[in-house]
């Protein structure tokens, strides 16, 4: 059986009643989208070493998040709220806001790419990313603060993203294909730089030991300060991110029809690009490297939405969240009472589904 | 409405594209730029639209330099229908021509009545009505066109610029596609457009702009630049006057004997 995710869509705007508004299909997928995503979310609280019960769960989360005196957990037991409140719901947040910057990045990375393949990868800013947070491991730094691991990261992201684009850029204009040429061959240079640093510090099995299980990806003992390091930037690369929806749209047509249309190419690249680089930044800083987010749910949800950007960019972040919550449950106990690491896990359900999408969609698509 | 090119020329990597050109696109006209493959009829248009800046000289809308615009003011007094019409998305055909109205409406209004109906419009006045629900990048290369004129149409710009419009255009719709723009002229807008067909210009441009290898060997009305001694050299063939049994003249070209000039 082929499921047929585009004629899914036309099924749903033909039962919306045509083509009047952009919006039908997004008015059947984000509700579906959302409602997903509070079930995953809840799962992902509920579900682990320890169970606690659905009924408990809703309650301790509402009870936290609503003003006090709301609602009595006074029966529910201490460590059931310890569970629930200080480990399972940063962590399931953590995912949440991973998932969403990544897809958001990659959504944004393929709109200005004009290219289905675009992902943080392509444009070597997640591994800008990555050799910074080697850089601190292996300096240390990461056993004095929690912080600096981020710091490191975002650090590399940007100095990965700078270099790219001037490199890529001459008098203030970066065409998209030189822009990924330098992306691919800087992201080369970059892994090798990790790689040989990583092989150095084999000399200590103890830290060579946390900077690989760190590159598989991974939300093990993730907490608030992980939340709270993450969450603001991933709230500003979104914000930028639907800022310009509109202009994303027009840069699917090519630069010149942007152009003519009223768009500032040149301004659109640099803020989407930073706003990319932001939200993979605060991704690889929290999770480690997790691949194929970026590149599997974008297309997923072009394929039951249209390229629009307006309900693209919110349907591949409320996707990408669910699809990171879920692949951590899965993480986390599959195998109890070790943990398989989050990477693993999504590339092991990504790559197929990213393979799938190339042998049946090529046409669909329309961009092979 | 009037667009102008004064001794505009645009170099990129040292290399020069076009030099010297002075022209004019105005209301109520269709002016046609033509000329061999490289000469530059696409440079001049992009200039035109304020996509390129001229290196040296000005492009101007009404008296300003297009330069000193804001893009999006540009946007809705030039439109400008690309030569690629590729549509790599699966866009309907109703979203592409919908983003004609991108530079009239806020960053995250949606369509207004009076929007929807200038796409309406569009939509059937370059015959893609019928395709408005069908994926852009599902049609074929003429339907395509078509798409883009009425993306261009839906923007109500003051002046359209169009490369070479009817490349890919089977002949009804290439004769349908010349007829529209001259009927949009005659509503007053400028409408400038790079063609091959000498014949087509003949028949419905109002102005010429013969170019050659960058430079603009001859601006004027029809009958003051498509003439043999001009025509002849630039595009290096023979030119032969046939009158029709409609009366009208048609042009015959051949092919000079012997290696091409610039061989």
């Amino acid at each position: 059986m082929r499921a047929n995710l585009s004629h899914l869509r036309r099924r749903l705007s033909a039962t919306l009643g045509g083509g009047e508004t952009w919006l039908s299909p997004a008015l059947v997928v984000l509700p579906v989208v959302s409602a997903l995503l509070a079930i995953a979310a809840v799962a992902g609280v509920a579900i682990g070493s320890t169970g606690v019960a659905w009924e408990t769960v809703v309650r301790i989360l509402a009870a936290k998040v609503l003003p006090t005196g709301w609602i009595e957990i006074g029966s529910v037991s201490e460590a059931d709220q310890a569970i629930v409140w200080l480990i399972r719901a940063p962590r399931i947040i953590v995912a949440g806001l991973v998932g969403a910057a990544l897809a958001v990045a990659g959504t944004q990375l393929q709109g200005i790419f004009r290219n289905p393949l675009a992902e943080s990868s392509i444009i070597g800013v997640s591994q800008g990313a990555a050799l910074g947070a080697v850089v601190a491991f292996i300096a240390g730094w990461t056993a004095s603060s929690a912080l600096w691991l981020p710091l490191a990261a975002f650090v590399g992201a940007f100095l990965a993203l700078f270099a790219v684009y001037m490199i890529a850029s001459r008098a203030g204009r970066a065409p998209v294909a030189t822009l990924l040429l330098a992306g691919i061959a800087l992201g080369a240079m970059i892994t090798a730089c990790s790689s040989l640093l990583i092989s150095l510090s084999f000399v200590d099995w103890q830290v060579a030991g946390e900077i690989v299980f760190w590159i598989m990806g991974g939300l093990d003992s993730r907490t608030w300060t992980h939340v709270v390091i993450c969450a603001p930037f991933v709230a500003l690369g979104l914000l930028v991110a639907f800022w310009h929806s509109r202009d994303l749209d027009l840069m699917l047509l090519g630069e010149e029809t942007a152009t003519s249309l009223g768009a500032d190419v040149e301004r659109v690249r640099r803020a989407v690009l930073f706003a990319a680089a932001l939200l993979t930044a605060a991704a690889v800083s929290v999770s480690g490297v997790v691949g194929f987010v970026g590149l599997v749910v974008p297309h997923a949800m072009r394929l039951v939405l249209g390229p629009s950007h307006r309900t693209l960019l919110a349907a591949s972040a409320l996707a990408g969240a669910t699809f990171v919550i879920a692949c951590d449950l899965l993480a986390r106990t599959a195998n109890p009472p070790s943990e398989i690491r989050l990477g693993v896990v999504t590339a092991a359900f990504g790559a197929p589904f990213f393979l799938y999408l190339l042998r049946q969609r090529r046409k669909e698509i329309g961009y092979f | 409405m009037s667009l102008f090119l004064r001794n505009a020329g645009i170099e990129i990597d040292g290399r020069s594209l076009i030099r010297d050109v002075s022209l004019s696109v105005e209301s109520e006209r269709v002016t046609a730029v033509v000329g061999p493959n490289g000469s530059g009829k696409s440079t001049v248009l992009r200039l035109l639209a304020g996509l390129w800046e001229p290196t040296k000289g000005l492009a101007e809308l009404n008296g300003q330099s297009l330069a000193r615009l804001p893009r999006q003011a540009i946007a809705r007094q030039v439109t400008f229908v690309p030569q690629d019409t590729r549509v790599d998305f699966a866009f309907t055909v109703r979203d592409v021509v919908a983003m004609g109205r991108y530079p009239h409406v806020g960053r995250f209004d949606s369509l207004g009545d009076a929007d929807v109906e200038a796409v309406n419009a569009a939509l059937s006045r370059a015959d893609v009505a019928h395709l408005e629900d069908r994926f852009a990048n599902e049609l074929s290369g003429g339907e395509r066109q078509r798409v883009l004129i009425a993306r261009s149409l839906a923007t109500e710009a003051g002046a359209i610029l169009l490369d070479e419009p009817t490349a890919s255009l089977d002949i009804d719709h290439s004769l349908e596609t010349l007829e529209l723009l001259q009927e949009l002229a005659s509503e007053g807008k400028a409408v400038a457009v790079a063609l091959h067909d000498l014949n087509a210009v003949m028949r419905w441009a109002d102005q010429v702009a013969l170019m050659n290898e960058g430079r603009l060997e001859a601006f004027g009305a029809v009958g003051d630049v498509v003439r043999d001694d001009l025509i002849e050299p630039v595009f290096g063939v023979k030119v032969e006057h046939v009158r029709v049994a409609s009366g009208n003249e048609t042009l015959i070209f051949h092919r000079l004997q012997g290696p091409r000039a610039d061989a």
